[in-house]
């Protein structure tokens, strides 16, 4: 079998923000660092990020320090987030940002030269670091030219197709380069997943096609574990026309900065969906949510600014009841209240966005927004310090790991969970790859059934079309595992990734090896039918609503639920097991917290 | 609103290849990119395209489009009449991997050679104290969402294979023009944009302007910038002398 | 690293290049694929400057009729020599009769409209098609673009600035003496006067809202914050600098036309419509 090697200590999969930030530090401290990630550098997903890093630097609010931030998280997340957890991202995320800097990043400023911080949901100051709303542009150039600078390698449009193990744990990875077709393997003691999400199993996402789940895929194939895989989060502003743009992220910022939601008979209805957990802190009147953009300590937030889930919710339920846009959303209107010059300043991708693909000017006309699929708060379950998984060797970072944001992320929260958590992944990754002598071998059968399993599309003839197979997987889990759950739905949508499980198994691709997106798709939708059942099992197990998961039959939260979490393995058959697992208890110092703040 | 669009897509690799005409539904509101999936999904499974958020941020889906450099998903389909044929090809200044992906290493080369960013120390509180005023400057070159399609425009290396050794393109002009103009940088790169990266092929003849999707003035803002910051050092006897004697800090 | 894959040659480049085929590019034979009419705007270009240059030379050296008291044509301005028609400038020193005065001078506005940033891409683009237009393959064989002699030489653009500003004041200041009547007596305005006042304006515009201008009021710093009063200079040339073009060919028009109206005048062709 033809077949190039490499030979590192850390071998990072997924060049995103985490990614990135993961091999910078295993690199630092002294790991041969290799980064594999699918599409060219700087390409990845991170890019998408428009809001801002949530960190708690006080340079807007002096009185903003990590202990409101942890508390925002934690109540953002139902307080299902691994404490240890948010607290090391709500303590580190300030250093993270300001390290940026010293690699080129520029951050939009304060009056007296500081990193300028703005608004966003569920945070209770202006805490978003931020460069316009392209944030996450700037942050993964950033990562990137730092990555270049150090002379990391770096296998761009290469996909990993398996995790190789021993009894020890990992010993290395197989893939293939995308362009040539071509086999590649790593040896290497520690392997970092930081793959991102799994938007891709849902037909209306804000997510790229690189977010098919593989990340979860492969740790659980490896022997590793997932946790909260139910928590899926439907953000609620993405674009809804024209048809081809749906799902296309609008960012928070639009409403941080002063967009207001309205229905079709122009009610700001967010004032009849505020949660009671959230009344003490929101606004109840227009002039009071108003006032507070300008005077943050006498007034309370507008109920627009509440936790994704809450709002998403909120849309969705204005539409149900008939009171959307023509075109199945609701009106986000920035225009009528902020003036256009404003808006160009604060929102240009955005304003270019709508121009471009809708032709709507955003200074001049609302914008028709409804939820998208967007971020997974379940993942890979690590330890909170190391970021470890279960299997010696496996580390995840950023959105494939899990645990930290609990029920529900909070926006700006994501680019911040990528610096602390791919660093503090990087050094533990390093750390395990110095301390362990011996270098096992890469299994030859190992390596041979692995390209074997690959190749298998091109053996079969007259097969299913694999563009026809997503199309119809992506369909089941927007229908059945959406943003409002039932009982039969999801029963419905187990026995169709059951049938769809055995027509990936049937898959046939056309032409050769050589850079052929049919062939990659079809290597990439076993991953995503391993993660959709992992979603669709824990949600239906999960009986109550609670953040990124909304179940009609059960459609309050559950104290015992509150305390528990659902953990996905897969068993010697291949099937998905699930598991009850207490919630870890957070202890008294930290708790005490949330009393201090309660006012 | 759904019409049929007459579509001739470059299919090959590195050996050869042709323009092939496809018909393909259309329907309202589409871009190119959304038809060239329609064309993958349904005709030409194992067609070869670059592309990642559809939504005009990370410059993958770049290409040219009845021979203009454009992003595909930024391309809608209203632009053209419902009578007129598309045509696709790959950019045309880098080696063809297949079908419409193209080889664009040279970008990833000409990167690694840029001198890093070099800051100087934090103030002695530990942050990096910047004006609004004094980082807009670099902050527009930082949109660059590295599309390539500057560099795919470029007549310098468009036409003329063997100046990529020493001209490395409107993409890195910028580059390091954003770092001259940086606040905290330290370091001097005239010489090295002169010398080393080929600012002199330039003649601003603005097509990578015309190009950029993010609406960048590389020229205006950046190239020519550079040029005159290099003509202070290397063709300007004034300010040479005047910094010879300490009266220009640059600063 | 990229990949490790081994790839094949063949294709060939859009251009001739330096005649050996680009490896390994896309084999489309055609120059360019664009469909609209790429052609028309350097045609226009082409068309307006040859038209210029072919009444700005004939003008030059036919060393007549630009002067109709109180104006004198902008081509003639500052006019040095004993034999200028006139008395608007020092007479300075006595040249061959065979040179028109307009030749001593000529070199100014010549220099900063060849070394231009804007005229820069006009006519390499229109006159030499490097490249023609965006994406459409040039005919050369060889490029070198403004690395060696003589196109170098583009670097000293701002002298060629310093240069056009003392000839926009020497305007400004003809203009000035346009407001004096043919006996010498102030407290005259022609139409003549607002064409002379209208082309040292456009002219001056043109030279201070160029590039090297931009760089020299503010550009060079990098901390604007500093320099308060620099970065208004800068934000100010920055806003006339976006205009550049329009300067350029407004201008360009205007001191073709201001000699026009002489020529009208010095020969009575027309008289001047006199305000008061």
């Amino acid at each position: 079998m033809e077949l190039e090697r490499h030979e590192y200590d850390v071998v990072v999969v997924g060049a995103g923000g985490a990614g990135l930030r993961a091999a910078i530090e295993a690199h630092e401290s002294g790991a041969r660092t290799a980064v594999v990630c699918k599409s060219l550098l700087g390409k990845a997903h991170t890019v998408m990020a428009e809001g801002g890093i949530a960190a708690a630097m006080g340079n807007t609010w002096a009185e903003d320090n990590w202990r409101v931030h942890f508390r925002d998280t934690m109540r953002g997340g139902k307080m299902l987030n691994h404490w240890r957890m948010a607290q090391l991202h709500a303590q580190e995320a300030p250093d993270r940002v300001r390290e940026l800097e010293d690699w080129g990043a520029l951050f939009d400023r304060t009056p007296d030269g500081l990193i300028s911080q703005r608004d966003f949901g569920g945070h209770r100051y202006a805490r978003l670091a931020h460069v316009g709303d392209r944030t996450g542009l700037e942050l993964i150039r950033t990562l990137q030219q730092r990555t270049v600078a150090l002379g990391i390698d770096v296998y761009m449009e290469c996909t990993v197709t398996r995790l190789l193990t021993d009894d020890h744990g990992i010993v290395g990875a197989f893939g293939y380069w995308r362009e040539s077709g071509r086999f590649v393997a790593w040896q290497a003691p520690s392997v970092v997943l930081a793959t991102g999400g799994i938007g891709k199993s849902y037909k209306v996402t804000s997510n790229s096609w690189e977010y098919t789940g593989d990340g979860h895929s492969l740790a659980l194939q490896a022997g590793a574990t997932l946790v909260n895989m139910e928590f899926v989060q439907f953000h609620p502003t993405g674009m809804v026309w024209p048809p081809s743009v749906r799902g296309i992220l609008v960012t928070e910022s639009v409403r941080g900065d002063g967009g207001v939601l309205k229905n079709s008979a122009g009610n700001r209805f967010m004032f009849d969906y505020i949660p009671d957990y959230f009344r003490k802190e929101t606004a109840e009147s227009e002039e009071e949510a108003d006032r507070w953009y300008t005077d943050k300590k006498n007034n309370r937030r507008p109920p627009e600014l509440l936790p994704r889930d809450e709002v998403a919710r909120a849309i969705n339920s204005e539409v149900k009841a008939g009171r959307g846009t023509p075109h199945g959303g609701v009106f986000l209107d920035i225009a009528s209240r902020r003036p256009a010059e404003y808006v160009r300043r604060r929102l240009p991708s955005m304003y270019h966005q709508f121009r471009e693909l809708a032709e709507v000017d955003i200074t001049a006309e609302p914008m028709e927004v409804g939820p998208t699929c967007h971020y997974v708060m379940g993942g890979v379950e690590v330890d909170p310090d190391t970021e470890a998984a279960r299997v010696p060797g496996l580390f995840a970072a950023g959105e494939v790991a899990g645990g930290m944001h609990g029920s529900n992320r909070l926006g700006g929260n994501s680019l911040s969970d990528l610096l602390v958590f791919g660093r503090r992944a990087g050094a533990a990754a390093a750390g395990h790859a110095l301390t362990r002598a011996d270098r096992p071998e890469l299994a030859d059968d190992a390596l041979a059934d692995a390209a074997r399993a690959a190749l298998a599309p091109f053996e079969r003839e007259g097969g299913e079309n694999p563009y026809t197979v997503q199309h119809d997987l992506q369909q089941t889990m927007h229908d059945l595992v959406g943003i409002i759950r039932t009982e039969p739905e999801m029963d419905e949508a187990l026995e169709r990734i059951a049938v769809l499980k055995k027509r990936v198994g049937n898959l046939s691709v056309e032409g050769h090896r050589q850079y052929n997106p049919g062939w990659h798709l079809a290597l990439d939708l076993p991953h995503m039918l391993l993660v959709s059942e992992c979603i669709a099992r824990a949600a239906l197990e999960r009986r109550e609503s609670r953040g990124g998961h909304t179940r009609d039959d059960f459609p309050g939260p559950d104290p015992e639920w509150g305390r528990t979490n659902l953990v996905c393995a897969r068993a010697a058959d291949g099937s998905v097991t699930l598991t009850r697992q207490p919630l870890p208890e957070m202890p008294a110092e930290v708790a005490e917290i949330f009393e201090e703040q309660s006012s | 609103m759904t019409y049929d669009a007459e579509f001739r897509v470059w299919r090959g690799d590195a050996a050869g290849g042709d323009l092939q005409t496809f018909t393909v539904p259309v329907n309202e509101g589409e871009v190119v990119l959304d038809v060239i999936h329609r064309l993958q999904a349904t005709q030409a499974g194992d067609l070869a395209v670059r592309w990642n958020c559809k939504a005009g941020k990370c410059g993958s889906c770049s290409a040219e489009v009845n021979g203009r450099p454009r992003l595909m998903c930024m391309t809608r389909m209203s632009t053209f009449g419902e009578a007129e044929t598309v045509t696709v090809t790959p950019l045309r200044t880098f080696p063809v991997i297949r079908d419409l992906v193209t080889d664009v290493s040279y970008n990833y080369d000409k990167a690694a050679q840029i001198p890093a960013f070099t800051p100087r120390p934090r103030d002695p509180d530990g942050s990096h104290r910047m004006q609004q005023v004094d980082v807009e400057r670099s902050q527009e070159f930082r949109k660059c969402i590295e599309c390539w399609l500057c560099q795919d425009t470029c007549h310098v290396i468009r036409d003329h294979e063997e100046n990529k050794r020493s001209f490395a393109g409107p993409r890195f002009l910028i580059r390091l023009a954003e770092l001259d103009m940086h606040p905290l940088d330290v370091a001097d790169r005239r010489d090295a944009a002169q010398q080393e990266f080929g600012l002199g092929f330039c003649n601003i003849t603005k097509c990578c302007s015309e190009v950029c999707p993010e609406g960048i003035h590389l020229t205006d803002n950046g190239i020519i910038p550079l040029k005159e910051r290099v003509a202070d050092r290397r063709y300007d006897p004034l300010t040479w002398l005047g910094s010879r004697i300490g009266r220009r800090p640059r600063s | 690293m990229t990949t490790t894959a081994p790839r094949g040659t063949g294709a060939v480049a859009p251009g001739p290049g330096n005649g050996m085929a680009a490896p390994r590019r896309a084999t489309i034979a055609a120059r360019t694929l664009r469909t609209d009419r790429w052609w028309l705007q350097p045609l226009v270009t082409a068309v307006a400057l040859l038209l210029f240059v072919v009444y700005a030379t004939f003008r030059a050296f036919q060393d007549a009729h630009y002067f109709a008291e109180p104006y004198i044509s902008p081509f003639y301005s500052p006019c040095l020599t004993t034999a200028c028609e006139g008395d608007t400038f020092p007479e300075l020193f006595t040249g061959p009769t065979w040179i028109s005065p307009a030749l001593y001078i000529l070199v100014f506005p010549l220099g900063i409209r060849l070394t231009c940033y804007y005229y820069r891409k006009a006519y390499y683009r229109s006159f030499w098609l490097s490249p023609p237009a965006c994406a459409v393959a040039e005919p050369h064989r060889r490029y070198t673009g403004e690395t060696r002699l003589p196109l170098v030489g583009q670097n000293i653009h701002r002298y060629a600035l310093y240069a056009a500003l003392v000839i926009n004041v020497v305007l400004f200041y003809d203009a000035v003496l346009a407001f004096r009547d043919e006996t010498g007596a102030w407290g005259h305005m022609g139409l003549g006067t607002l064409v002379l006042l209208v082309n040292a304006t456009l002219l001056a515009l043109y030279s201070l809202s160029c590039h090297s201008c931009r760089h020299i009021v503010g550009g060079r710093i990098n901390s604007f914050s500093r320099h308060p009063l620099r970065y208004r200079a800068w934000t100010q040339v920055s806003r006339l600098n976006a205009r550049h073009m329009q300067f350029a060919w407004a201008s360009l028009f205007s001191v073709a036309f201001a000699d026009f109206y002489v020529l009208l005048l010095a020969t009575d062709t027309i008289s001047d419509l006199r305000f008061f």
